[in-house]
């Protein structure tokens, strides 16, 4: 009836992203916002839960509370980004498959194996792509290239 | 490229993983860990100072142990250590631990914010960005005070690196959504807002971030943003699928930069510069264009960007709502997704077009999908596309096809997920009632809803069938036939029974007539389901029984033996047992003439927003609360407020038949001296800052009653209210224009207070619905006070409500002889008052009459023999009286100036309707 500030509609952000396998192991939490240590562990299980039990026919997309997740499975992971209800689908679901390719890249075929022993490193990847809940950068050129040059240093 | 190989470069972690892994049970992997954080310990306590990789690697443990769900109560002083280290990987690991533990740990923040101090100033780029991601991803008002002087002078620095600059960008937009306060983007907005001509991609994907959630908070600050965004789309739109290089993904050019670009441009109206906004419909023209065209990959990663940036741009289309050929083009093209073959593209089609519904200029458009809508209600395998379905019906449903929505949505709610049943239960109701054109469909479809999914109807929906019914005579004999013949099923719901007790009991007499359905043959039908009800239910029932008695004295006998009968009248349940004896009692000593006074049809209900709509909104708002409001105290003088549940026009669940409800509505529940009764049952609650009561809004309401009533940066208000007689309703519409919640949020009407919920969303709407009683002329309006926290900061806001007299004027029509007989009878001084001022707004004469008709009297044309001067006429409406006003308005152009003179029978009211209406021209 009355419009409420044009704007306010229009920010938003991740909430965290999340890589699980198919047991609800997490191989990556990453938080965007504040959540003690009890809701995480709620939050991660309830992200397994909603995941898990959908088809390959079924869409990317789960509401989730007030956020949706925008998830993909590879082999045995789930990677899951929880988003507002407004955010661009279709980006955040490209966005984590230009990850996971930066990932396969830079791991050299990555497996989830890779992911456990070098999980400092994923940290790395991931600020490299995605800071303070919004797309960083998007050029998997770019982020490999500073990657190795990180790599490179001691 | 080279890969890294396994755990490269710490052997003793890669090591400790393993066997980690090894570990057959939790118990062995306890003992392990166990031994870890001895070993770690010690070598911590140790008198051997660690070198950098030791202490590195020992971190990396405690951090890893800690992730798996470990409390790790050591080594933060180790990490803090290795924040000054020269070396990259040991910063890192540091970094990472203070990001993934954060510890308030004061003493510990000192040091902390003393390593990025220096690692900020450094000038080593690497060093920098691990800084500000440590910033980044602690964000905590330490930091904000510590470095938001800094961060904007890296982010604009001419000899800043690109990546540096990345980081920066999203660092600040952190602490500012942190600490809004503590971060002053003043001389930095311009240079700011050009990053987004920055050559570096990204630099803008980056900065874009920081410029939307700046703008979306001081949009006029920002605003030179939208010219530099379009020819920024612009470039890309228009570059071919390599142009771009390592920002072309799967052929599609800058997908996430574009779809980033769409976004900000929806913090705007549409350009006002008709060159930007030139620039801007080709670019959308060409998105859409590109949608026809043939895919240049099979990849569904390519379709994914392409529509990704093609769905952003009909957001902004539809946040525009202004080009009726770009909205069509947009239904059209989602239209060919309804039936696309990938479900996602399925999925976001139908939501996408359920806001397409609302816009004037594509609603016809939409429905022309409707089959197909239809059929995906039907054969959709995933439940959450069915759902969007369903959304997409109930937004595209009008007058034209509710009977067919409604029945495609009844038939499938026999066998839709319990998980949605409830919203779908609701929005039929809804619908049902918004376009019932014969009210015998709206009972049928009620009917059966509640035979189809009756665990799903809630009270409101079975509360609401009965006020319509109650309501609309034309109804009540269909009605009673049809819950007649619904009874009948051997097994019916519950809520059946409810609704089919309460209409017998008040309309059973429409259809005794007909033997088939005689008094007793009602009566022994409803009893037969009594014994397999709940105690509400019962209670209701008894209730149906005694009107029974009214209603069909040759039941009497029969319906007091069966309240004589031990399981009613020393029934172990005190509601049940006192019914009982009450009715028994009252059927056998009252006259016929009392019984029928006592037990008399009942009222019609107040005509109310529909509590159903209340309650879909409350399921579909996250932000939205719901408020009841304490008792009210009266304010000396003349306003009352008096609050009310919301629900006092329903009945209660152990339902009141014979309207002995112990609230009366609105009506002067309070003893008062009270003249103005305000009755707040509300959905809501939020909102804003400062103090003092804020006038401007008030007077601009005298002749309008719809609009906004305050803005501010963080909170709009607005107003729709609609006035009958001497009663009013008001709808307060709390939007957050931010994107972060509003906190311990509360409104109180003058003296009186009620906490809400304490949430209000980021860019969420409430609304608050106040009901008015005039009760007798007054001055005062009431006062609206909000209260909430935003950030850190309690914000105040003191508002007069725009109730004033006016509201209450009833039109009348009269004849120039009538009008000058009364207006000699209204000849006391007193009962006369005169203004004689200038004009302070122009003499336009249609602008005019809209205030005069704005004020709510009737305009009396030829009348006044100066065809100059305006009479109007009108009652004023109040609980205690009526008050006829007479009003004449002349103007003096050539002076600029008016006279303005009211007579009314009370000389308050003649005072003051002068008064408010003198500051209107």
């Amino acid at each position: 009836l009355v419009a409420t500030g044009v704007g306010a509609k229009t920010y938003r952000r991740i909430r965290f992203i999340l890589i699980q396998n198919r047991a609800g192991k997490t191989r990556l939490a990453k938080w965007y916002m504040q959540f003690d240590d009890d809701e995480k562990q709620k939050l991660i299980e309830e992200v397994h839960a909603v995941v898990t039990v959908r088809d390959a026919k079924h869409t990317n997309f789960v509401e989730f509370r007030n956020f949706k997740i925008i998830y993909r499975r590879y082999a045995g992971l789930y990677f899951c980004i929880c988003v507002d209800v407004t955010d661009n689908n279709l980006a955040y679901l490209e966005g984590i498959h230009n990850f996971v390719e930066v990932l396969n890249e830079y791991f050299h075929n990555v497996c989830e194996l890779d992911l456990v022993f070098n999980f400092y490193k994923v940290y790395t990847v991931v600020d490299e792509m995605f800071l303070a809940g919004e797309i960083r950068e998007t050029s998997q050129t770019k982020v490999l290239k500073q990657l190795l040059m990180l790599q490179s240093l001691e | 490229m080279p890969a890294v190989s396994k755990g490269d470069g710490m052997r003793g972690l890669a090591v400790f993983i393993s066997d980690i892994r090894n570990c057959k049970s939790k118990e062995a992997e306890i003992k392990r860990i166990n031994k870890e954080l001895a070993n770690i310990r010690s070598k911590f306590k140790g008198d051997k100072a660690l070198d950098g990789y030791s202490k590195k690697k020992y971190v990396c443990k405690l951090l890893f142990i800690f992730l798996l769900g470990h409390d790790i109560d050591f080594g933060h002083m180790e990490a803090v250590n290795l924040l000054s280290s020269n070396k990259y990987t040991e910063k890192q690991i540091g970094y990472l631990f203070i990001s993934v533990l954060v510890n308030s740990n004061s003493e510990l923040i000192r040091l902390i914010n003393n390593a990025i101090k220096n690692d900020l100033s450094s000038r080593n780029p690497t060093f920098m960005c691990l800084a500000l991601h440590c910033i980044a991803n602690v964000g905590s008002r330490e930091m904000a005070e510590a470095f938001a002087g800094e961060i904007p002078r890296i982010l604009v620095a001419g000899d800043t690196m690109d990546s540096v600059k990345q980081s920066a960008a999203l660092c600040l937009l952190r602490l500012y959504k942190a600490s809004p306060d503590l971060v002053l983007m003043g001389e930095w907005t311009s240079r700011v807002v050009h990053l987004l001509n920055d050559q570096h991609m990204g630099v803008v994907t980056a900065a874009i971030s920081l410029i939307t959630c700046l703008s979306s908070k001081n949009p006029d600050e920002f605003k030179t943003c939208v010219s530099l965004a379009v020819s920024r789309l612009s470039r890309i739109v228009s570059s071919a699928s390599t142009d771009l290089q390592d920002y072309t993904y799967y052929f599609v050019p800058a997908p996430w930069l574009s779809c980033k670009l769409l976004r900000l441009l929806q913090c705007y109206p549409p350009p006002e510069d008709g060159a930007v906004k030139g620039r801007l419909v080709e670019c959308l023209e060409t998105i859409l264009n590109k949608a026809q065209e043939p895919p240049k990959s099979k990849k569904v990663q390519h379709s994914n960007a392409k529509n990704a940036i093609l769905f952003e741009a009909i957001s902004l289309i539809i946040h525009y709502d202004s080009e009726p050929n770009l909205l069509v083009r947009a239904c059209n093209q989602l239209g060919q997704f309804l039936q696309h073959r990938e479900t996602n593209l399925r999925y976001l089609a139908l939501e996408s077009m359920c806001t397409l519904a609302s816009s004037e200029f594509s609603h016809e458009a939409v429905k022309t999908h409707i089959e197909t809508v239809i059929n995906a209600l039907k054969t959709e395998r995933d439940v959450s596309v069915r759902q969007r379905a369903a959304d997409l019906l109930y937004a595209m449903c009008d007058r034209s096809n509710a009977k067919q929505i409604v029945a495609e949505m009844l038939s499938y709610l026999e066998t839709a997920d319990y998980s949605i049943r409830e919203e779908m239960v609701l929005k039929v109701a809804i619908l049902a009632e918004k376009y019932a054109v014969d009210y015998s469909w709206y009972v049928d479809t009620i009917l059966n809803l509640i035979r189809i999914a009756g665990d799903y109807v809630s009270e409101e929906v079975w509360y609401r069938v009965i006020q319509i019914v109650i309501n609309r005579d034309d109804v009540q004999g269909y009605a009673a036939k049809t819950v007649f013949e619904a009874l009948q099923a051997p097994a019916c719901h519950e809520n059946m029974v409810k609704v089919g007790g309460y209409i017998l009991g008040e309309f059973g007499n429409l259809i005794a007539g007909d033997p088939r359905s005689s008094p007793l043959v009602q009566f022994n039908l409803l009893h037969s389901k009594f014994h397999l009800c709940s105690v509400p239910t019962r209670a209701l029932l008894l209730s149906a029984y005694i009107k029974f008695i009214n209603l069909f004295p040759e039941t009497k006998a029969t319906i007091q033996e069966v309240l004589r009968s031990d399981s009613q009248i020393r029934n172990s349940d005190v509601e049940l047992q006192q019914r009982a004896v009450e009715y028994l009692k009252l059927s056998s000593i009252a006259s016929t003439d009392v019984l029928a006074t006592v037990l008399e049809e009942m009222p019609p209900f107040p005509e109310r927003e529909s509590s159903i709509l209340a309650k879909l909104k409350k399921k579909k708002g996250p932000g939205a609360v719901s408020v009841e409001l304490e008792d009210g105290k009266e304010r000396g003088e003349c306003v009352n407020f008096n609050p009310k549940p919301q629900r006092t026009s329903t009945p209660s669940p152990s339902a009141d038949l014979l309207g002995l409800r112990s609230t009366a509505p609105a009506s002067g529940a309070t003893p008062s001296a009270g003249s103005l009764l305000v009755d707040v049952f509300s959905e809501a609650g939020p909102s804003a800052t400062s103090a003092g009561v804020n006038d401007d809004g008030f007077l601009r309401f005298v002749c309008k009653n719809n609009g906004v009533l305050f803005e501010n940066q963080l909170l709009q208000i607005g107003i729709k209210s609609e006035y009958r007689q001497n009663l009013g309703r008001m709808y307060l519409f709390y939007g957050n224009k931010t994107s972060v919640q509003f906190v311990s949020f509360n409104t109180t009407l003058n003296v009186q207070t009620k906490t809400v919920e304490p949430l209000v969303e980021g860019g969420a709407q409430v609304q608050q619905v106040i009901n008015i009683e005039c009760l007798t002329d007054f001055i005062d309006a009431p006062l609206l006070n909000i209260k909430f926290r935003y950030g850190g900061a309690l914000q105040n806001i003191s508002l007069k409500l725009p109730v004033t007299i006016n509201k209450f004027f009833q039109p009348t029509e009269m004849a120039a002889a009538d009008f000058f007989q009364r207006w000699k009878q209204l000849s006391q001084p007193q009962q006369e008052a005169q203004k004689i001022f200038k004009a302070s707004h122009g003499m336009d004469t249609e602008v005019l009459k809209a205030k005069l008709l704005g004020l709510g009297t009737a305009l009396l044309e030829n009348v006044d023999p100066n065809p100059e001067n305006y009479v109007c006429a009108g009652v004023i409406q109040t609980k205690a009286q009526q008050v006829g006003c007479l009003l004449r308005l002349e103007p003096n152009a050539q002076a600029q100036m008016y006279r303005l003179t009211l007579r009314s029978s009370k000389d308050t009211v003649s005072q003051r309707v002068c008064d408010l209406l003198a500051e209107q021209f």
